[in-house]
């Protein structure tokens, strides 16, 4: 099960004409799919559109009442190929990915798909994963759409105007033949807000519809000559035919006054920054009255020439607001408004940087910058000339950049991927440093303190595929790390397949928490819960002996640093040829203590025997060199200051939030840390032995600690 | 354009560390504001940093006029009215970003700290400044509220976006009745009543007034008192407190009473005459080289890392406080034990041939360690993980019984090692004080380095070989003291020592 529930949330997407719903973003979308009359959605979880992924799932009872099929993809090149449904048959389908790496995965399929043309409604909701919080490389997904001829949608970033875009785009798809993407930044996925419901509608034809009467039409085969035949086809008629749809129904808007000399033409999503920004400079206000002539593009690809020109004409100049490189938008108008021989300067990369999230103080200058620049007049006073004292150098500054903590992100508490990289660390620290290979998920915070292992990731399941060219010999051998949601993506095959086709002598640690973690904790293949929807319980070690490895060794708890490092170890050293695998698995600690967590509480409201773990430290026995927390990380494991004058530097302690998953313990052991650590394991409503124990140990105990304080000299400090 | 001016939106930026719980905070607040007839937006950038990462959240809200305003997704420099941090320095990050301003924003923090991996992972103390972080919040804010709303939190059984949403609604920064803050968290259903419970106790301490921005002076230390020992040993150690009265300048008297406890407590009343005895020898030189002058630094640093050394961690030691009744006291208070539940406690130890041979009388200790071959026997016999169970009798006995090996202690190769490891670092600054008192001062310092078990000791004590080896460099110099405390520090940053190998190559410069 996801991370996330939506089961709640989700019986909003039942409500009908005229009602209002509230809630996030992607919710809204999925509203908006339902109401379009969508005959089926896919799609591959990753941020930012991880919890639509999460919301679908949730919806599947109210999706299948209404004939609609959802599947959740086997990577972002399944969900892409689902679309050739739309290619002979008149069912509108949505995928949805994290882009532009799900984008990079499905381009493939997606170049085929848009070759073709469809006769249903084909969008692709891509989740642009650009700016803070983001994981992944900094690129658009804008040449995407250009290469392949795909429409590019960027609404105005409030609910209305998405749900109304997600309308637009079926029907633009559907008017031109071609699919459309439709692009959603990070903070409009989640983005709380409201619209007026429409009532759901049945697909008028389903895949179940197509099944029994099967199409084929060989014209829409991506073979020549029909090949060639579509790249005409895309020139010649389809993009006319988006052209006028899009001029026709207006999907672009303009804001403000008819004339001025200057204006912003802007991507749909930066006009609520674009707004505040001006707002701030005296020129909006937070209704959207605007005194500066606004061209909206919802969409940016392709671009309705006579509408820019018309908009430029008679302004002295116009500012780009586009964010992200290339700047194709500032490049393609520039070239209109050379062909239709307006004057008009065109400002974007310049007032703005190149690179970068455009934040609200990048618009507030960037935009400030150009008026100051172009119409100064129309500035106020302040913003003009501000009577700012000079700028001094702030020692406030200083401090706060020595004294603010680095957080990057790191394993959770009792986390099962910690004990691997530290036996990982252990195991360096004994017979050298070898060259690690990482790949995308959790377990990628081990390339951040405190375990700084791996030295490159270059995409999702190519962790093992990325060590390809290590193969030669040497006396180290590499070392490959993938997780599992990687592995069934596509690392069973370009990692560990293509290790036993080279005969590659290389290690490769398949991580195995047992579900799709770092996007939200989504069921796989190998997951071992039980999903009425889906069929898993498929071991990754049966997979991978099936592909032909034969030195495999499946761990079945992680938290084991020992024999992690002794496992490790020997895959390093086997005189065994071929690709060797470990499968490294426990649960997830994430999903295992939301699930675990309330039927323990209940337990012991119940009165049953429970016993919780938990690990804590002796104070007195710590010397405060923090090795334990070099190989943890932990984030229930901290330092605390004694109050002790013969101190100096604090000591090891966990609190109340460590799930006992013995990490510690483990480590304080395998690397012969100290004894300082304990585990309690707390016994909630103990049966009567229990109790009878307790108190037969107790008064022993108790026996032989009153002998020895009679005899030895001990202090303490009174309770 | 006068409209905007007063349609202006109530800005709020949440900052929190992934795990916090900072989502949930945010719903409520979505609550709050429609509850009351407001529109309200939020956003989040969750991803990655939802896992222990720095996170955000920022809401805008504005009451409803039938129009939908346009409402930024993202917080501006000297554009927010609220910012509420889940954590002390999380406050300082906000005051980074700009998103504090003199004229506006009111900062609700919570006082804890929940330290950064790099505050935790230093070998010496790594934690940042938080008095300082706090301080210029303060000064940057039009209003500022800490509390230590995590302890409030906790000790309703709740989670800190409770006891943050009580000290919101007291602050009276939103324009909602305070009734309209319990029924969203009413609503909120599972776990409602321990929530409102924080929420009551977040409230009632800003109800109160604001923490003074400087602590009170922290409450008096509570020593430790004799919890056992024969009535000659009381004696003795009796005896002992009253010759530091006696031979020691006031100055010197509190420090050295806490080592005398230490070492006394570590093996016997004689063995704190012995270290009283060691530090009057001290205090002589001391003397004649005008210690004085300079508060007796050199004795008043050997009474705190001479205590240390002497009171050493054997496995003795180790055995002994994991014995002792005050530890069952303690871990039982520690982890929260209520009622009628059970504790079982597991300990995890790794005995090695070293330990075994130290433990051993010098002698036979020495003729063991010097064949190999018999030393890789005993370790393979002995070095193992151990996770033995003392709260059982039969495991409590084994410590038990090592505990009571300390009557053999001061005959066992360890202590012969330990005592030799003293005595020439005890010699080392005596050597030097004549010469360069303070140079003495910082050598007797450096002690700190040492310290931890097994290879983590043995880099200890090779980082302190290291930086004492500067020490002919450093001799004759004025300065030599600021250098060996610099590269005191260096060696201290990080575990490998690459610092300090950059800071003695500086040193070789000069």
């Amino acid at each position: 099960m996801a991370e996330r529930s939506f089961a709640k949330e989700v019986e909003q997407l039942k409500i009908g004409a005229g009602q209002e719903f509230r809630g996030e973003g992607i919710l809204a979308v999925t509203k908006a799919l339902l109401q379009c009359g969508v005959g089926y959605v896919a799609g591959y979880q990753g941020a930012p559109i991880s919890h639509l992924m999460d919301v679908l799932a949730d919806a599947q009872d109210i999706m299948a009442e209404l004939g609609i099929h959802f599947e959740a993809s086997a990577s972002e090149a399944t969900a892409a190929a689902t679309l050739a449904a739309s290619v002979h048959y008149p069912i509108r389908g949505a995928v949805t990915w994290k882009s532009t790496v799900g984008t990079n995965v499905a381009s493939d399929a997606l170049a085929n798909l848009a070759s073709s043309g469809v006769k249903g409604g084909a969008v692709i909701i891509v989740g642009e994963d650009y700016g803070e919080g983001s994981s992944i490389m900094q690129e658009r997904s804008h040449a995407f759409a250009m290469k392949s001829q795909i429409w590019l949608l960027d609404p105005r970033p409030n609910l209305e105007s998405i749900v109304k875009s997600v309308e637009d785009a079926f029907e633009l798809s559907e008017a031109s033949n071609t699919p459309v993407m439709l692009e959603l930044r990070i903070r409009a996925c989640h983005l709380h807000g409201r619209f007026i419901a429409k009532d759901n509608k049945r697909p008028p034809f389903t895949v179940a519809d197509a099944l029994e009467h099967p199409q084929r039409d060989t014209a829409r085969i991506v073979l020549p000559p029909a090949s060639y035949a579509h790249e005409h086809e895309k020139i010649d008629f389809r993009l006319p035919a988006a052209l006028k749809f899009i001029r026709e129904r207006k999907l672009n808007e303009v804001f403000g006054p008819a004339d001025g000399k200057v204006g912003i033409i802007l991507q749909g999503g930066m006009y609520n920054g674009v707004i505040r920004a001006l707002g701030q400079l005296g020129l909006a206000d937070i209704w959207g009255n605007t005194s500066l002539p606004l061209y909206v593009l919802n969409v940016t690809y392709p671009l309705v020439d006579d509408e820019v020109a018309a908009f430029c004409r008679d302004k002295d100049a116009v500012l780009v607001v586009e964010e992200g490189q290339p700047d194709y938008l500032d490049q393609a108008l520039s070239k209109i408004l050379r062909n239709a021989g307006l004057p008009t300067r065109i400002l974007g990369k310049g007032p703005f940087p190149m690179a970068g999230e455009y934040t609200a103080k990048v618009m507030l200058d960037g935009i400030g910058a150009f008026l100051r620049r172009e119409a100064p007049a129309l500035l106020p006073d302040r913003v003009r000339a501000p009577n700012l004292p000079a700028a001094q150098p702030d020692e406030d500054a200083k401090i706060l950049a020595k004294e603010v903590p680095f957080r990057p992100a790191g394993f959770c508490t009792g986390c099962p991927e910690r004990p691997i990289f530290a036996a990982m660390k252990l195991v360096q620290n004994d017979v050298g440093e070898h060259q690690v290979a990482s790949d995308i998920g959790c377990h990628l915070f081990s390339i951040l303190p405190p375990f700084n292992i791996g030295g490159t990731t270059m995409g999702y399941g190519l962790g093992p595929a990325s060590n390809s060219a290590f193969n030669a010999k040497a006396s180290k051998r590499s070392i490959a790390v993938m997780g599992d949601g990687g592995f069934w993506h596509n690392g069973l095959t370009s990692g560990i397949g293509n290790a036993v086709f080279n005969q590659h002598d290389g290690v490769t640690i398949v991580v195995d928490n047992y579900y799709s973690a770092a996007t939200g904790g989504q069921d796989i293949l190998s997951s071992r819960a039980s999903n009425k929807s889906r069929s898993t319980r498929h071991p990754i070690e049966k997979a991978v002996r099936g592909v032909g490895v034969n030195w495999v060794r499946t761990i079945d708890r992680t938290y084991d640093v020992g024999k992690m490092r002794d496992t490790l170890k020997e895959a390093l050293t086997t005189p065994e040829k071929g690709p060797k695998v470990i499968v490294a698995s426990s649960e997830c600690m994430l999903n295992k203590q939301r699930r675990e967590r309330p039927i323990r509480q209940q337990a012991v409201k119940d009165g049953k025997r429970v016993v919780r773990p938990r690990f804590g430290v002796d104070e007195d026995v710590c010397t405060g060199d923090h090795a334990c927390i070099r190989l943890s990380g932990c984030p229930s494991l901290s330092v605390k200051k004694l109050d002790d004058p013969l101190r100096d530097d604090p000591v090891a302690a966990i609190d109340n939030s460590c799930v006992g998953c013995g990490n510690c313990g483990e480590v304080a052991d395998a690397a012969i840390l100290c004894p300082s650590f304990y585990r309690a394991d707390i016994i909630s409503n103990p049966s009567r032995r229990d109790r009878l124990l307790a108190r037969l140990r107790g008064a022993v105990i108790g026996w032989l600690q009153r002998r020895r304080a009679a005899r030895q000299l001990s202090f303490a400090v009174a309770g | 354009m006068n409209a905007l001016v007063r349609d202006r939106p109530i800005t709020i930026a949440i900052l929190a560390i992934g795990g916090q719980g900072g989502g949930v905070l945010s719903d409520w607040l979505i609550d709050l504001a429609e509850r009351n007839g407001w529109y309200v937006q939020e956003t989040s950038v969750p991803g990655v940093a939802q896992r222990t990462g720095a996170t955000i959240y920022y809401l805008e809200m504005i009451p409803f006029a039938g129009k939908m305003p346009v409402l930024a997704m993202m917080p501006a420099p000297g554009d927010v009215d609220i910012v509420i941090a889940a954590e002390l320095m999380e406050a300082g990050r906000a005051v980074q970003r700009g998103l504090v301003s003199p004229d506006r924003t009111t900062v609700i923090a919570s006082s804890h700290r929940a330290l950064g991996i790099l505050e935790k992972t230093a070998p010496g103390d790594g934690v940042g400044n938080a008095g300082a972080v706090e301080a210029i919040v303060r000064r940057k804010a039009k209003r500022t509220i800490v509390h230590d709303l995590q302890r409030l939190a906790e000790a309703n059984n709740s989670v800190i976006s409770a006891s943050l949403f009580g000290a919101l609604a007291a602050s009276g920064a939103l324009p909602f009745p305070r009734a309209t803050f319990e029924e969203t968290i009413r609503s909120g259903g599972r776990g409602a009543e321990a929530s409102l419970a924080a929420f009551a106790a977040g409230a009632e301490a800003v109800a109160l007034g604001d923490r003074p921005a400087v602590e009170p002076e922290p409450r008096p230390r509570r020593e430790p008192r004799i919890a056992g020992g024969s009535a000659w040993q009381r004696r003795e150690f009796d005896r002992a407190v009253q010759r530091i009265a006696d031979e020691l300048p006031a100055e010197i008297r509190a420090i050295a009473t806490a080592g005398l406890r230490h070492v006394a407590d570590f093996q016997d009343a004689a063995y704190g005459h012995l270290y009283l005895d060691r530090l009057a020898g001290m205090l002589t030189l001391d003397r004649a080289n005008g210690g004085a002058a300079k508060g007796f630094a050199l004795t008043m640093e050997t009474a705190k890392y001479l205590a240390n050394a002497m009171a050493y961690d054997d496995v003795i030691r180790v055995a002994d406080l994991k014995t002792r009744p005050s530890r069952f006291a303690r871990i039982s208070g520690e982890i929260g034990i209520t009622g009628d539940q059970v504790v079982h406690l597991t300990e995890f130890m790794h005995p090695r041939a070293e330990e075994i041979c130290g433990t051993m009388p010098a002698g036979l200790g020495r003729w063991i360690e010097r064949r190999p071959r018999l030393v890789r026997a005993i370790d393979r016999a002995f070095n193992k993980g151990r996770h033995v169970r003392t709260d059982s009798v039969r495991w409590f006995l084994v410590l038990y019984g090592l505990a009571g090996l300390k009557r053999f202690r001061r005959r066992l190769l360890r202590h012969a090692v330990e005592e030799a490891h003293i005595a020439t670092w005890l010699a080392t600054a005596a050597r030097l004080t004549p010469l360069n008192y303070d140079l003495a001062v910082e050598v007797i310092r450096c002690r700190r380095l040492i310290k931890g078990y097994s290879d983590t000791r043995s880099r200890g004590e090779a980082k302190f070989d290291r930086v004492l080896s500067a020490l002919p460099l450093l001799e004759a110099r004025a300065d030599g003291a600021d250098w060996l405390r610099r590269l005191r520090e260096a060696a201290l940053l990080d575990e490998k020592g690459v610092q300090l190998d950059g800071a003695l190559k500086t040193v070789a410069t000069l």
